[in-house]
């Protein structure tokens, strides 16, 4: 592997987590149980969707094939897609979307913190602009998090079958492969590894605050970095991307 | 035991103004809440750089059928406004 499929593999992986993640926020919307969390979501989604035209576009020019963000998110099929499994997961009711997001948030801004440092500016610029959403994000669910988890007793244990759910999906995120240790050695992006313990200590800080017990099975859900995806990624894309494929090129 | 939250009041500071502007209300279960909700509602485009919230029930208002004796006595009286001085023209935009 080349420096440079390193380098298009990792950004690829950067945004496909915001695309497909973005697409199940929207999926909110006008669903939402309060006027104020829809407009909250959908603002989530559309920070994550404007963060994806900048990491794929430059995945397309990096791959140096003329493809651009567009065409990397609405003509590859699922096997293409990189994002980790934690994203595709379905939205389920409104305390597992807010887990979900805490979850993602929490290594989304440590990872976007340490690709401020990265040795290449465009990559560092992109983690600049998309750091400051992903704080706001951070902080919007981390707090919802806290109060339905020392909500009522009810919230309390949707919120708690909501990590239980998630937990094993979480490991993913901190999986090191050949492409990751290419890119780190370039000083690209650092290790996932090396963000492990500053998640842990977050989450848990979070957590315990939110009176939630941290599952103890190590189990790791895995694939989806690699392309090997669950059955709910394929749905995500038939809605995602039916229009360009029954009308290619097809603008408004 | 209510179900609906709280109904508040949201001001604004705009990039250009200089003091907070009603620009409309929300709800919201507690004042943090409210202004992490008015972020999201109201500041979308650019619109603000200072928030606040005030519980809509503890705004005291004046009554509308009180308008007559409030506001009418002020209508007959012009010299009230500074329109009869003749302003020096260095002294530039008012």
């Amino acid at each position: 592997m080349t420096r440079d499929e390193a380098f298009f593999e990792f950004l690829l992986r950067m945004g496909d987590n915001t695309l497909i993640l973005g697409h199940r926020v929207s999926e909110w919307c006008g669903h939402s149980p309060v006027l104020e969390e829809d407009i909250a979501l959908a603002n989530t989604a559309l920070d994550l969707i404007g963060q994806t035209q900048m990491w794929l576009g430059l995945a397309g020019e990096i791959e140096g094939k003329g493809r651009s963000a567009d065409d990397l998110a609405y003509l590859r099929d699922a096997w293409d897609f990189r994002n980790v499994l934690l994203v595709e997961r379905p939205n389920g009711d409104f305390g597992q979307t807010i887990m979900r997001q805490f979850l993602f948030d929490a290594w989304h801004s440590l990872m976007l913190g340490r690709l401020m440092q990265s040795s290449d500016t465009r990559v560092a610029e992109i983690a600049a602009k998309a750091s400051k959403e992903a704080a706001y994000h951070l902080e919007r669910s981390a707090d919802l998090v806290v109060r339905l988890g020392d909500g009522t007793a009810e919230s309390h244990a949707r919120m708690q079958a909501a990590l239980d759910d998630h937990w094993p999906y979480t490991g993913e995120l901190f999986l090191s492969d050949a492409a990751d240790k290419a890119v780190a050695e370039a000083g690209l992006a650092p290790d996932p590894a090396s963000l492990k313990e500053e998640w842990d200590e977050m989450v848990t800080r979070v957590l315990t605050e939110a009176t939630l017990a941290i599952p103890e099975g190590a189990y790791v859900h895995k694939g989806g970095k690699a392309g090997t995806h669950t059955e709910h990624l394929g749905y995500i894309l038939a809605q995602m991307q039916w229009l360009q494929r029954a009308y290619p090129g097809a603008t408004w | 035991m209510s179900t609906e939250w709280p109904l508040w009041e949201v001001f604004i500071r705009g990039q250009h103004g200089m003091s907070h502007r009603h620009v409309g209300s929300l709800h919201a279960p507690d004042a943090e809440m409210a202004i992490k909700n008015a972020r999201d509602v109201y500041t979308r485009r650019n619109e603000g750089v200072s928030i606040w919230v005030v519980k809509a029930a503890d705004i005291a208002a004046s009554s509308p059928s009180d308008k007559g004796p409030l506001y009418e006595p002020s209508q007959s009286k012009v010299y009230r406004h500074p329109t009869f001085f003749d302003i020096p023209d260095d002294v530039g935009a008012m």
